[in-house]
């Protein structure tokens, strides 16, 4: 077994996705010895109803409140391979936890409770999965007990929840009927059910396929950071980063963007290991080069026999906003992508869209908290990136409001680039026109000033 | 690339995150397995070197034989050293060896407020000088901003939550309901005055994996990991008042992954052996959201 894949598990809170996950593991002895019943005896002491979510609701606050709060990360094995699966919270105050949590994902488990049917946040988390690039999903519909394990009401689920996650381009593996309390099509059939022909939960999280490292697209890799440490006599100067797609060997003509200054590879480093020929995707790696050229941390490196990046100021990107504040077109970000950072402003909202109803709104001059938007941005300096559509970890990025991460975002076009943008002065009354019109004519879809 | 190579690379990725963003760095070294393992790590991250100091806080109750492996490696890697102490609470006898407080009290005052105060500059720090082959307190008094730790999510609740980088304020506090997002290698790394980031470069390892690394890698650790011929061995090392042996005849790495891997451990807490886990529930949880490794 040399392999592990990382599972998230979301949906709306009280769906049972701690139940899920708290089941699975009781049922594959997968907890240390004693933990079951430590807790059922807790349970016991404290007048309360056993609930598996105890097992992965470690918090204090999140046992006594009865929600989690926070993701874990839960290690679990089958003949398989190892995984480590990510309970994310369901609640919407706590989206940018669940964000965390499926953004290490490779795979998801989509919740939903047959009894109470969809919910906003079940909408919400499939399309946050698939902005994330999660392509490889499972709806589970839970608590069948509670519905009489009645296939129509299960088919209904599916029907109509089948119908949005077209219209986000999500087309999941599978639908499963379960009972995560009573632990029913987790790991076996359940005989309640007989009328459900598919594969379990356990066999359909083996049969998610692992993503392959992007070794077949073009080499990309950002400088992390220009290694020269003199001590015991070591000459070397290296650059080091870890490998964002393709592969590299050693004699390979480089160029460094946006700065297009050019080098050849002279070695490959990595320490403990005899220097090798070529290195691929995800690898840790460092680079001497031919010639002593200054590079700094957050440059991108690529082939010169390859395509390139794109470099400009401007691109059109798909965003979730995860701030305390507003991210407002009248205000400066930094952006992060790889390791470059730049300062970024907002050159226009396209669009703005609630992610459960999918209904757009035009030219609004900011983005609210767990709301998804379509953004042309601008950035103060050239930076070089792929699209997300090619490059998956060159094409994606975070907005920094003050201390904090508070957005990410994939870039789906890149604009040509242009100067400083010209604001016009406008008079006080244009102002107050403008807001005048924004107030009592919405419907003209005025585009805001600056 | 299997799943020990993706670990190890990711692990480095974050080493070099934590170096390029943090000025004043430093690693937290507690001369345990994932310690051991963190050390090998950093030196790779930085090709043979570690650009930082390593941080050793000195309970006075560790088990003997840590603390000549401690020195031991730092002499031969040339590692800058830097060991720090609550003396005022060891001078007033302040401890559970002196039956003055409880376990927990005891973890607080020669953990936590030591490590607290040590990351900070309020306590004297004592640094291992090559030349003189002695400790001498250290000049620099500056607090560090980012401290390297060897946490892994899979060894207790509290921590299975943990972010790579993860912020505490003025008072170390972690605000285990607020922590920052971390989306595609993407961290933590602004933050206020006065206050400093944990980093974690081990959260995704298992007990299990970080042996199969020190095999993979022929990594040296304390001999106390293994059994000596009394049928006991240590799983988890911290002071001798509070860690107990368990019972197992693995005299190698080799026979320690079996042991886990099928054996009788397969399935028993790791920390089990530790005292000040068992005092109630939501104790650890406690004790880390206050600045407890």
């Amino acid at each position: 077994m040399k392999e592990r894949m990382n599972i998230v598990v979301v949906g709306h809170v009280d769906h049972g996705k701690s139940t899920l996950i708290g089941r699975l593991l009781a049922d594959t002895n997968s907890l240390p010895v004693g933990k079951l019943e430590q807790i059922k005896k807790t349970c016991e002491l404290n007048a309360k109803p056993f609930e598996y979510a105890f097992l992965l609701d470690a918090l204090v606050d999140e046992q006594t409140q009865g929600i989690t709060i926070d993701t874990a990360r839960i290690f679990f094995k089958t003949k398989k391979r190892e995984y480590i699966i990510i309970d994310a919270p369901g609640h919407i105050e706590f989206l940018k936890n669940m964000i965390s949590g499926a953004a290490r994902a490779e795979a998801a488990i989509l919740l939903i409770d047959a009894h109470e049917g969809i919910a906003e946040n079940t909408k919400r988390h499939a399309y946050m999965l698939s902005l994330l690039g999660i392509n490889q999903i499972i709806v589970a519909v839970n608590k069948m007990d509670l519905v009489d394990f009645s296939e129509s009401r299960f088919n209904q689920i599916k029907n109509d929840y089948s119908k949005y996650l077209n219209e986000i381009n999500i087309n999941p593996v599978e639908y499963v009927p379960i009972s995560a309390f009573h632990g029913l099509n987790l790991i076996e059939h359940s005989n309640k059910m007989s009328w459900y022909k598919g594969k379990t939960i356990l066999e359909l999280i083996d049969s998610f396929e692992k993503e392959k490292e992007d070794e077949e697209n073009d080499f990309r890799m950002f400088v992390q950071g220009v290694y020269k440490f003199t001590e015991n006599g070591d000459n070397r100067r290296i650059i080091a980063g870890t490998i964002n797609s393709g592969t590299i060997n050693v004699g390979d003509e480089i160029i460094f963007l946006p700065s297009q200054k050019k080098s050849i590879v002279k070695s490959i480093e990595i320490f403990g290991k005899e220097a090798p020929l070529f290195a691929i995707a995800e690898q840790a790696i460092g680079l001497t080069l031919t010639t002593q050229i200054y590079v700094k941390p957050g440059d991108l490196i690529c082939r010169i026999d390859q395509q390139l990046p794109y470099t400009t100021n401007r691109f059109i990107a798909n965003i979730f906003w995860m701030g305390k504040n507003n991210l407002s077109i009248h205000k400066k970000y930094k952006l992060k992508i790889g390791t470059n950072k730049a300062g970024v402003s907002i050159e226009a909202i396209k669009s703005v869209m609630n992610a459960s109803t999918l209904e757009k709104e035009n030219y609004r001059e900011e983005v609210h908290r767990n709301e998804v938007a379509q953004i042309i941005f601008r950035t103060d300096k050239p930076i070089s990136f792929d699209l997300f559509s090619k490059i998956k970890s060159t094409g994606r990025f975070v907005i920094v409001d003050e201390y904090d991460i508070a957005g990410g975002g994939i870039i789906i076009e890149a604009l040509e680039e242009k100067e400083e943008l010209v604001t016009p002065d406008y008079s006080g009354f244009e102002r107050e026109l403008y807001e005048l019109i924004k107030k009592y004519f919405p419907h003209w879809e005025i585009k805001p000033i600056y | 690339m299997d799943y020990l190579d993706k670990l190890e690379a990711h692990s480095i990725y974050i080493f070099r995150e934590a170096y390029r963003e943090f000025k004043h760095l430093a690693m937290l070294w507690s001369i345990g397995k994932d310690s051991t393992v963190l050390l090998h790590l950093a030196r790779k991250a930085f090709f043979g070197h570690v650009p930082f100091p390593l941080i050793h806080i000195d309970t006075s109750f560790k088990i003997p034989e840590m603390i000549e492996y401690r020195n031991k490696l730092a002499r031969e890697l040339k590692l800058k050293l830097i060991v720090g102490q609550n003396k005022e609470a060891l001078k007033t006898k302040q401890t559970f060896p002196d039956g003055n407080v409880d376990r927990i009290t005891c973890c607080k005052l020669l953990k936590t407020e030591a490590l607290k105060n040590t990351l900070s500059g309020q306590f004297p720090r004592y640094r291992l000088d090559h030349e003189l082959g002695v400790f001498v307190e250290d000049q620099d008094k500056e607090a560090y901003t980012g401290v390297i730790v060897g946490v892994r999510a899979d060894e207790e609740g509290s921590r299975s939550k943990e972010r790579y980088f993860s912020p505490r304020d003025k008072n170390s506090d972690w605000d285990i309901g607020d922590q920052p997002p971390e989306l595609w290698n993407q961290f933590k790394t602004e933050f206020a005055p006065k206050t400093h980031v944990r980093i974690h470069p081990l959260l995704d390892w298992t007990e299990l994996n970080i042996w199969e690394y020190i095999d993979r890698e022929n990594i040296p650790v304390v001999s106390l990991y293994f059994d000596n011929g009394n049928g006991k061995r240590y799983r988890s090392l911290g002071c001798y008042p509070c860690t107990f042996p368990i019972d197992s005849t693995a005299k190698n790495v080799k026979e320690i992954i079996e042991e886990l891997k099928s054996g009788k451990l397969k399935n028993i807490a790791e920390r089990s052996g530790r005292a000040q886990d068992k005092d109630g529930g939501g104790t650890l949880e406690e004790l880390r959201r206050e600045g407890y490794m």
